[in-house]
């Protein structure tokens, strides 16, 4: 039994950054996007993990990570991510905004996989994030999978267990801190991630020689791509308004802090 | 407003309709005109109080599964031919309906927050950024995060019955998996979030740890308060690698950038710092205090109401002594 893993990943500022909206002719923007330090998106990087893992249970089986952002910050962040799982890059050169239309982003990354050579539709599973760190919707990965013609679809997964007959067992976020456990018959399936079960994995640099020699390449053949903005437009965008006025309560005894506290919760 | 709506809702697993789908019922009834209620599930419901209702029902339709609910979702829009579509963010429609807006060749917004018949209001950035929004394209699918409070209402209404043609399904769902009821600790109709830091788990004045300790204040706060339990991103991992921490934390706890953004009317933070990553979580949860050893953590930066500085040791265990008496 082999896979043919693709996982979609796009980059985000890194989440320590202070983040400002700036309006432009396209719509609204970050500012001083190109120079905020930026990351693999959380979530998706959770979903490249769990790939790469799955992969190395199965002898024979293929991770690529696809990634939709601007080529020279992808450039600088997969010089990290490179070191934590064995993949080949798919590069696809485009803003990586969250103001962006996730359709847009879809259609592309559907176009992509579609034509990776050698795709094996049976083997097939797509791998993300449930949502990005941007745009935060939590859509793209069923449209992607609409396009792909793939209806087997599971969002906030926490876990995929490969059943003896081949069969996926899956593990769904349902509500109330509870799990939905489906079964599926095997690929293709479209699989987005919450944080799964594994730990980041540490540095390896042999890991990122051996990816290093393909993600150069695949960096400089990244096509720009122009994402359609369609109708949608954006009226306003702003950070919020609510700034507390923080009481600072020091020097008082647990106590009083405890009584204070027990009013508070029981009013 | 010449849009046609309509507001899909799902049963739940005991074949009521859920808080969240009656809000959203409730917020396309505030529109007027031609609603209509698409209805998915097992078996019909007696919905009163609207215009239309449109069902499709059938053992196939009790399962949370994209390729059954895509196809209801679908089969409903097409039969009412709405140009609006409202549903309200559960993990059921929020798997399904985007997929739905491509098969009919529409657009979807989530996590909507405010919409006002053309203009929806979303938070981009995980809760950072605001922004309001409209769009051309029809059907234009909205995902609530919060409706109108749902109001009973007399009036039989028209109910016309749809037909699915479904596709083979490959999938089947086999169960739900839930920490038995004494141990489960997200409780989100809860009045308080209680968000346990990493700090339960570091050295204390005594330059040891006492996680056995932090443990027992935690469980027995929980168990007075019935607060739901959250906790800093920090934590969980630290649990994800093994160490010796509160055992009761999943992934599932966790609050902000890569965890949940819960709604509670108060929320106390413990032994957190209050970094923006975490702090991302508490954009619903309207009263904030936080207790931390550190004056100048985050929470002292305008994004607590009440920042105690002290042993969350000390303050917690006097607090369920008070809280239990």
């Amino acid at each position: 039994m082999t896979y043919q893993i693709v996982v979609c990943a796009g980059i985000v500022p890194d989440p320590l950054q202070t983040l400002e909206p700036v309006s432009t002719p396209a719509g609204p923007a970050l500012k001083n996007e190109t120079m905020l330090p930026h990351v693999l998106d959380p979530w998706a990087a959770c979903s490249l993990y769990e790939a790469a893992h799955l992969a190395k249970q199965f002898a024979g089986s293929k991770v690529w990570l696809v990634s939709l952002a601007p080529k020279a910050k992808l450039q600088q962040v997969i010089m990290t991510v490179a070191q934590k799982a064995v993949f080949d890059l798919i590069a696809l050169d485009a803003p990586s905004s969250g103001f962006t239309d996730s359709a847009a982003v879809a259609a592309i990354l559907a176009d992509a996989i579609a034509s990776l050579p050698a795709l094996d539709r049976s083997k097939l599973l797509v791998f993300g994030g449930w949502e990005s760190a941007s745009r935060s919707s939590g859509t793209t990965l069923q449209i992607l999978g609409e396009r792909l013609g793939i209806i087997e679809q599971f969002q906030g997964v926490d876990q995929i267990k490969v059943l003896e007959n081949g069969a996926l067992e899956i593990l769904e976020r349902a509500e109330g801190g509870c799990h939905q456990v489906s079964v599926c018959d095997g690929p293709p399936a479209i699989l987005g991630w919450a944080t799964g079960n594994l730990r980041e994995p540490p540095n390896n640099p042999q890991v990122g020689m051996a990816n290093m020699r393909t993600l150069m390449p695949a960096l400089q053949r990244a096509k720009s791509t122009q994402l359609a903005a369609g109708n949608l437009a954006y009226q306003s965008a702003t950070l919020p308004k609510q700034q507390r006025d923080t009481r600072i309560v020091k020097d008082l005894p647990a106590e009083d802090i405890a009584r204070e506290l027990a009013a508070w919760i029981r009013g | 407003m010449d849009d046609k709506i309509l507001i899909l809702a799902h049963t739940e697993p005991d074949g009521s309709l859920g808080k969240a789908a009656l809000d959203a019922i409730e917020t396309g009834r505030a529109f007027g005109g031609s609603l209509a209620v698409g209805l998915v599930g097992e078996k019909a419901l007696a919905l009163r109080g609207v215009p239309t209702v449109y069902v499709v029902e059938g053992p196939e339709f009790a399962q949370s599964r994209y390729a059954s609910d895509a196809a209801a979702a679908e089969a409903l829009c097409r039969a009412t031919g709405a140009t609006l579509v409202l549903a309200a963010g559960t993990s059921r429609w929020t798997r399904a309906l985007p997929g739905v807006a491509q098969r009919l060749d529409g657009r979807i917004d989530s996590h909507v927050t405010a919409f006002d018949g053309g203009r929806a209001t979303r938070w981009f950035y995980r809760q950072r950024i605001e922004a309001v929004l409209t769009r051309g394209e029809r059907p234009w699918f909205l995902l609530l995060d919060a409706g109108l409070p749902y109001q009973s209402r007399d009036g039989e209404p028209r109910v016309e019955r749809v037909s699915v043609a479904l596709p083979p399904l490959r999938t089947r769902v086999t169960g739900i998996v839930a920490p038995k009821s004494e141990q489960q600790t997200i409780r989100p109709d809860a009045d308080l979030l209680f968000v346990a830091g990493a700090g339960w788990t570091k050295k204390q004045k005594d330059g040891q740890t006492h996680v056995e300790e932090a443990g027992k204040l935690v469980l027995g706060f929980l168990a007075a308060t019935r607060a739901s339990l959250g906790s800093s991103k920090s934590l969980v991992d630290l649990s994800g690698e093994g160490q010796s921490v509160l055992p009761f934390l999943s992934h599932l706890n966790q609050i902000g950038q890569t965890g949940a953004t819960p709604r509670h009317p108060k929320g106390l933070s413990t032994c957190c710092h209050g970094e923006e990553p975490h702090v991302v979580g508490w954009r619903f949860i309207q009263e904030r205090r936080a207790v931390n050893l550190d004056p100048n953590c985050g929470w002292a930066r305008g994004k607590a109401d009440v920042l105690y500085v002290a042993d969350a040791f000390e303050v917690i265990a006097k607090l369920n002594a008070l809280l239990s008496a």
